[in-house]
């Protein structure tokens, strides 16, 4: 376990590094003076000066790295162009309602995705399998965008049952915060129960006709019991994997999902920054993702041994 | 098809299982197949019997069919009864509670019939939670005690590994202890031994007879391998191709086998005995044949030197044999032209080295 | 051990009419035939678009404008523009499909000769997997956002970012793949044989991985097409005015209310395209698997 959990360590550690490289070269890469674009709108030769002190391009390209690193690591991620204030502000009130949002998602296409899995390789070959298996392929190919403006459109605006845009806190206002956040949630989930459905469903089959649930079935344990504890079990490895992978696919969808429900989260910040070549906030977006993504990962490796013990418990078989 | 129904002079009183007319067939996309043929089998309190035959002849299904384990596509017929409880076609609620609790299995692959994911000693306790209502702290106390029964050093730390950290002799010992848990009467052991080298299959055969001398419990051993039957078994059947085509006392099979498939198998084993794992059999040339596609013949008939238009036009029955004396007892045999050949071989020797 | 019979275990190289096998199987598949007829009529469509559509799709009219669907000259309506709904389709449909042939050829090329390497030679397959890692922390969006930062926002850049996000799963299962086809006798024989490596991976291995990697590429399509149309929506793809089923949806987002059918009608296009594509490479998977139709 703790050479697993060493080599994957350093595995994302390296992974990240890299990440941080990548973003740093991507800024350099920026057609023209980076100065010019980090400046905004004051391009006094003063002003470039400045910023260009202030994000170390009158140094050398490893002593710049060094810089932006340290920078970072103190959480510095640079000032917005825009709205001149720090990007990790801006981040700090953003990513919680993204989070939120991604969050909720995730609980509810695990349970619907799980389930809907589950019953497709119980009920084999009957019309609960066709059902789940058609529901899954139009969540693979839905855009869920559209999804959203069908539901604002025909939910929100024509029933007056959901907010169509807005946002309210979690602790100003908890109910009007689910009220604001389910659709998104939900329009967010589909494709995700969609491909956790369909990974489910496969190693669910190949539980479910592996020898040790045979066993289990042989020992006289009721169907919920082979089902949980010995079928669901082990495909659970599979499917815990899965929503790891698939988190890219989820921060995607939710910038989008931010951008048609009007949610003031990352996604928001991230599109706004595009469009105003805000560039300190799209590295710090850039970054920011990345690092996520590969902590994440390493906890899903965590959780992963935990679930598995033969990774956790180090065998000598 | 079967004649043994008159009468069994081959059985003592008491049987613990009671299997007639067995059949099973597979629904598959190229359409119905017959894998076992009308079985009898049968297994007294504190017997061992032995099931022989290829691959394919239908050992698995027989036993699967049993405990109602077949998968959707099977179609069971006949009877099989277990002290007087009807299993075949029986309901679900009513097989699970014989399931693990009055039958019981150990599988061949001791590797992937355990759950990778859960403790030995939390599959063990399962058994004794479902059946007996331990609660989860006396079913773990229960199975400490079970992987010592089944010869388990240090059995109150093993409870707690998982599947992976033993060696497969061990995990089959974990099975053993798994399958005797409730103290079934009947223990199903599907090739226990098949996947294991030979010095722990050696260990494993002797914890088996163990039980059956403490416990009283009936085994009905399925294997390919000739040396474990002599090793263990009380009584052999033989299979071929979805039917018992012979059935004897050990000694007796081994001294003087009658069917000719039967002899064939044995001649091509000279030393059938303890040494299991040293005598490596040469096939019997020939494919399996698919069987639904002869039910007016003798299956062996296309790999069979002695077979005649009789045996190709009329499917043999099962009928007792003579010729050996008191020890022909019990000895029947599904051939037109049996064998008359008597073995003086090692086989009949080893009777009392257990 | 007196075995009674052993099975003999035997890897033959895969046999000639598997190609034939797996057509059939298709073709007595009528999920997979419906599919197919789906997308041969669009890629007709897209195709011929230019000539098909009764407008041009850039022309507008502005005394016709929001006119719903059934309108006399036009079929399924037009937009705030007065323009031609059903002929913006047609193209939208075709450029869906370029950049979805687009991207996925970017990452084909990308991922299966590194699938390959990875798979083949021990060396790379650490400095390969760190590189999928490092792919897999950009998500498609946040690549796309960051190459539209740097070289701008168009159908192009879109594709490349949307192939790029689309390497690591290429390049895992090409991986296992391989690692699968090396440890079979044929192939085994043949590097102990002393043949090349290039050779041995051109004759033996990719031929034989041409199935998982025509899967993948199946996959890769519906994908494609749904990352399209989200960075059109968003402004991040295919400029106005050309047409884009996610353009279209952008602007129909703002007169949803007056002029729903605007708002429908390309998702819907998007929909059939997207489940048409993931109907078929279910059954192409379906008829590769030996096991028969399993997933
Ligand atoms: N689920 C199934 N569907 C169709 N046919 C089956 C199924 N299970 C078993 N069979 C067929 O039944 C026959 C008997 O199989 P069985 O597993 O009982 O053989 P066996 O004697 O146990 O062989 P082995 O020694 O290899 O274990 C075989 O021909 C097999 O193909
Ligand atoms: S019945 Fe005939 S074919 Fe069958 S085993 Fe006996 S002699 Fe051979
Ligand atoms: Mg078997």
């Amino acid at each position: 376990m703790a050479r697993y959990l060493i080599t994957r360590a350093g595995q994302s550690l390296l992974t990240l590094v890299l990440a941080t490289v990548v973003v740093f070269l991507g800024m350099r890469a920026l057609p023209g003076d980076p100065a010019l674009a980090l400046a905004g709108e004051d391009r006094s030769p003063a002003g470039l000066a400045a910023v260009r002190h202030e994000y170390g391009l009158d140094q050398s390209l490893p002593a710049q790295f060094l810089h932006f690193v340290t920078h970072a690591l103190h959480g510095d991620l640079g000032t917005s162009v825009r709205t001149g204030l720090p990007v990790s502000s801006m981040l700090g009130a953003a990513l919680p309602v993204t989070v939120e949002l991604s969050v909720l998602a995730i609980v509810l296409a695990t349970l619907v995705g799980v389930g809907a899995g589950v019953l497709a390789a119980v009920r084999r070959g009957r019309p609960a399998e066709w059902f789940a298996n058609g529901l899954a392929l139009v969540g693979l190919s839905v855009p869920h965008f559209w999804l959203g403006l069908l539901a604002i459109l025909y939910l929100s605006v024509a029933t007056g049952l959901f907010p169509a845009s807005g946002f309210v806190s979690l602790f100003d206002d908890p109910l009007g915060n689910l009220h604001h956040i389910i659709l998104p949630a939900v329009i967010l989930g589909t494709g995700l129960a969609a491909v956790i459905m369909r990974q489910t469903r496969s190693s669910m089959l190949d539980s479910l006709s592996a020898d040790y649930v045979r066993t289990a079935k042989a020992k006289g344990l009721r169907p919920g019991a082979v089902i949980g504890r010995h079928a669901l079990r082990n495909s659970l490895i599979v499917v815990v994997t899965i929503v790891g992978l698939q988190l890219g696919g989820l921060i995607s969808g939710a910038v989008v999902t931010e951008q048609i429900f009007g949610l003031p989260g990352f996604g928001k910040m991230t599109i706004d920054a595009v469009f105003q070549r805000d560039y300190p906030v799209i590295q710090a977006v850039v970054l920011i993702t990345a690092t996520a993504y590969i902590v994440i990962n390493f906890l899903v490796d965590l959780l992963y041994s935990v679930i598995d013990p033969r990774i956790r418990v180090a065998g000598e078989a | 098809m079967s004649t043994s129904t008159a009468a069994r002079p081959e059985e003592p009183a008491e049987q613990v299982l009671d299997v007639r007319d067995l059949s099973v067939t597979f629904r598959t996309e190229s359409g119905t197949v017959s894998a076992v043929d009308h079985v009898d089998l049968s297994l007294a309190r504190g017997e061992i019997v032995g099931v022989v035959g290829e691959s394919g002849c239908g050992k698995s299904v027989t036993a699967m069919s049993l405990g109602g384990l077949l998968p959707g596509s099977a179609r069971v017929t006949g009877s099989a009864r277990l002290h007087g409880t009807e299993l075949v076609g029986a309901s679900e609620p009513v097989l699970r509670k014989v399931r693990g609790r009055e039958l019981a299995y150990i599988f061949q692959e001791p590797m992937s019939s355990l759950n990778p994911v859960l403790s030995v000693g939390r599959q063990i306790a399962e058994v004794l939670q479902v059946h007996e209502g331990l609660s989860r702290k006396q079913a773990r106390a229960r199975a400490v005690e079970l992987l010592a029964l089944v010869g388990i050093p240090s059995p109150a730390t093993r409870v707690d590994t998982y599947p992976h950290q033993l060696s497969g002799g061990m995990r089959q010992r974990v099975m053993i202890a798994m399958a005797v848990a409730c103290g079934p009467q009947v223990l199903v052991a599907d090739e226990p031994t098949t996947a294991l080298d030979v010095t722990v299959q050696a260990g494993i055969l002797e914890v088996l007879r163990d039980l059956r001398d403490r416990l009283g419990t009936s085994i009905l051993i399925i294997t390919h391998d000739l040396g474990v039957i002599a090793d263990i078994a009380d009584r052999v059947v033989v299979m071929y191709a979805g039917r018992v085509v012979e059935r004897a006392p050990v000694h007796e099979l081994f001294a003087r086998p009658r069917h000719q498939y039967t002899a064939g198998l044995l001649a091509a084993s000279p030393t059938p005995g303890r040494h299991a794992g040293t005598d490596r059999l040469q096939e019997i040339p020939g494919l399996v044949p698919v069987l639904s596609t002869q039910p007016d013949a003798c299956t062996f008939a296309d790999r069979c030197h002695a077979a005649d238009d009789l045996c190709r036009g009329s499917a043999p029955p099962l009928e007792p044999q003579g010729g050996g004396g008191t020890s022909a007892a019990g000895h029947v045999a599904a051939c037109w032209h049996p064998s008359t050949e008597t073995r003086t071989l090692a086989a009949t020797n080893q009777e009392p080295a257990r | 051990m007196s075995v009674v019979e052993a099975t003999p275990v035997t890897v033959a190289a895969p046999e000639p009419g598997r190609g034939v096998r797996l057509v059939r199987r298709l073709l007595h598949n009528p999920l997979a035939m419906t599919s197919l007829v789906v997308l041969l009529v669009a890629v007709v469509v897209a195709v011929a678009s230019p000539w098909l559509a009764p407008y041009s799709p850039e022309q507008t009219d502005f005394s016709h404008t929001f006119s719903p669907p059934g309108t006399p000259g036009h079929l399924l309506g037009t937009d705030d523009l007065g323009r031609d709904v059903l002929s913006r389709l047609m193209l939208g449909a075709r450029a869906s499909l370029e950049v979805a042939l687009l991207a996925m050829a970017t990452a084909m090329v990308v991922a299966v000769p590194l699938g390959l390497a990875a798979g083949y030679f021990r060396r790379w397959d650490a400095v390969i997997s760190r590189f999928t890692d490092l792919l897999l922390a950009f998500p498609f969006l946040i690549l796309a956002v960051g190459l539209a930062a740097i070289r701008g926002a168009s159908l192009g850049n879109a594709a490349i970012a949307i192939g790029i996000a689309q390497v690591p799963s290429v390049i895992r299962v090409v991986r296992s793949d391989t690692l699968h086809l090396k440890s079979l006798d044929f192939v085994a024989a043949s590097i102990a044989d002393g043949a090349g490596d290039l050779w041995v991976l051109g004759r033996h291995v990719l031929p034989n991985a041409t199935s998982v990697i025509l899967v993948q590429a199946t996959v890769a399509l519906p994908a494609a097409i749904l990352g399209e149309a989200v960075l059109s929506f968003l402004g991040l793809g295919i400029q106005p005015p050309s047409p884009s089923l996610g353009t279209m949806l952008a602007t129909a987002q703002q007169f949803a209310a007056r002029a729903p059918w605007a708002a429908v009608l390309p998702g819907v296009v998007i929909m059939v395209l997207a489940l048409a594509f993931n109907v078929f490479g279910d059954a192409l998977r379906d008829a590769l698997d030996p096991r028969g139709s399993r997933r």
